[in-house]
């Protein structure tokens, strides 16, 4: 019998996971898995966050993507071109092509600075930055450690943003950062978000809404960029408001990668349009997504991968059994949010319900608290980068941490307060 | 909390958004309007209205970005329409719930 193959765009988070769950899982004489990549470090993004403060340092946040991929699955160093869903073919742009029978889009998102008139100009790593690439975090490190103060604005360009608590989390830890370096009364600290607040769930608004005050964080919301005026270092939004800068932290538009538009299959923004349940694609049934690829209603975060891949791994396996697709995801994240101070707070959620108080991950127990600030949580997110490296990317399982999400040890009541 | 309009007790919430989107109907769009600062619903307004109520029914997210995209109206015009906070605006009247992130 001729093998059969199995294609996965994308070696980040997603990918890796899937690579060493479905080798685990399947016959080697029977299915070639291959995975595709353009670049050959895997970055841990969530320290990204942690960079420009030199709480991480750029070595301990990088590593060999190849150290990652089982032995006995094929890792090419390519750039992706297009799909050919009508033939099962994955061109190359160095002209080569694969051919599939299962195919899992894997590929993220990434920011599109060039989006926006003005962000990726003459000012771009020398007063406005990003932190959502590894050149950005590194390049905002360099910046901070010398930077002698004024105006620093913390923006988000629009949303769905991966990780949509990190620019929050950022403003935080620049408090932070000011403070123990003695001049936080140098630095204004301003965060701009298109939303209509810095929390937009009702509960957390009541919860969490103070942190931003007592930290003295101005807060500017409904702000829509249009442009930024790099001479007179101005945004400017749709409706006419303007926010001054000496240093804006900017979150730039994040979109799907490139070759998805290119397929003719992705969104507006490049997102692949996915069964929210199943992680089948709309586009044909042997094509599957994952990840921040995907146009699914859930957060785009590792935990939220994490939870699909074991979804999808037993989808697959129904797929190929020809049974029906009998797994299905429900929505689960769970972030750790840095708030400064040695402290986090850790939230829980699904497609049903958002983040609300209680205990976790036991019932009554903990040890950790939800929608509290505490050292523990703080704790459980530097943790999170060991787990990263040695759990996750190793395709195990965290005990007593499920997919779907448990709601005992959760005081949902206070959820009506979101309804 | 509910408001009487033509007779109908239409339910909100705590932020002015309807919860039951049954009871939306072009008589309370208009109050709705009226109290953001909108007097007079034009024909613009309608076409906006009813497309951000097609993309909730399809569960699209909605972004001002989408809307300037959408076709019938860009982002600009979008600002004149409803004033300061557009999406929001434009949410409330449409009946439809407000746009949010994750927390
Ligand atoms: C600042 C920051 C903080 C974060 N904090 C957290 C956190 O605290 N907790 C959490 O759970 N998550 C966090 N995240 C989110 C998390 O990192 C992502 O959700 C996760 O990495 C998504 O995995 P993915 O596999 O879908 O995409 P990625 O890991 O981004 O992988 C996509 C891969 O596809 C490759 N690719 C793309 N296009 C092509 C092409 N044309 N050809 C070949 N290869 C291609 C890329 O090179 C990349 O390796 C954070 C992210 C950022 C940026």
């Amino acid at each position: 019998m001729t093998s059969r193959n199995i294609i996965i765009l994308g070696a980040g988070s997603a990918g890796t996971m899937m690579a060493n769950h479905l080798r685990g899982k399947l016959d080697r004489n029977e299915w070639n898995i291959t995975i595709v990549d353009e670049v050959e470090i895997h970055y841990y993004q969530p320290g990204f966050l942690f960079l420009p403060f030199g709480i991480y340092d750029e070595h301990e946040i990088q590593k060999p993507i190849k150290k990652f991929i089982p032995h006995d699955v094929q890792l090419l160093h390519t750039t992706i071109d297009r799909v050919e869903p009508e033939t099962n073919l994955v061109h190359m742009t160095d002209g080569s092509a694969l051919h599939y029978d299962i195919l899992i889009i894997a590929s993220g998102c990434n920011i599109a600075p060039e989006e926006v008139e003005g962000m990726k100009g003459e000012l771009w790593y020398q007063d406005i930055f990003d932190f959502y690439s590894f050149k950005g975090a590194k390049a905002l490190h360099e910046k901070l450690a010398n930077w002698e103060g004024g105006k620093l604005v913390i923006h988000i360009t629009e949303m769905p943003i991966k990780c949509p608590v990190a620019p929050l989390e950022f403003a935080f830890l620049a408090d932070d950062f000011f403070r123990h370096k003695g001049m936080r009364n140098e630095v204004e600290i301003t965060y701009v978000t298109p939303l209509s607040g810095a929390f937009t769930k009702p509960f957390a608004s009541k919860k969490l809404g103070h942190l931003i005050e007592d930290k003295g964080i101005k807060l500017v919301t409904d702000f829509c960029v249009e442009r930024i005026d790099n001479k007179t270092k101005t945004l400017h939004d749709y409706g006419g408001q303007e926010v001054n800068f000496d240093l804006l932290v900017t979150v730039p538009l994040n979109k799907g990668a490139e070759y998805v538009g290119r397929s003719g299959f992705g969104d507006d923004l490049n997102y692949v349009p996915t069964d929210k349940f199943t992680l089948q694609t709309t586009i044909a049934p042997n094509i599957f997504a994952i990840g921040d690829a995907t146009s699914l209603p859930a957060s785009k975060a590792g935990s939220v991968a994490h939870f699909e891949s074991e979804v999808l791994t037993q989808n697959i396996l129904d797929f190929i059994n020809d049974d029906p697709l009998s797994a299905k995801f429900d929505g689960h994240a769970n972030c750790f949010v840095e708030t400064g101070n040695h402290k986090a707070l850790l939230i829980d959620f699904n497609y049903d319900h958002e983040p609300v108080d209680g205990t976790f991950p036991f019932n009554g127990v903990g040890p950790m608290q939800l929608m509290e600030e505490s050292l523990m949580n703080h704790m459980g997110k530097l943790g999170f980068k060991w787990i990263y490296w040695n759990v996750l990317m190793k395709g195990r399982t965290i005990p007593f941490i499920h997919p779907t999400m448990d709601t005992s040890g959760k005081h949902l009541e206070h959820e009506t307060l979101n309804k | 909390m509910t408001t009487l309009v033509n007779e109908k007790n239409v339910q909100f919430n705590e932020e002015g958004f309807m919860t039951d989107f049954s009871q939306w109907d072009k008589e309370v769009a208009e109050m709705i309007a009226a109290k953001e600062g909108i007097p007079v619903l034009t024909p613009k307004h309608w076409e906006v209205i009813n497309w951000l109520q097609e993309q909730h029914k399809s569960k699209n997210p909605l972004t001002i970005r989408k809307v300037g995209g959408s076709g019938i109206t860009d982002i600009k015009e979008f600002y004149a329409l409803f004033p300061n906070g557009p999406l929001k605006k434009a949410a409330k009247i449409s009946g439809i719930p407000k746009p949010v992130s994750c927390i």
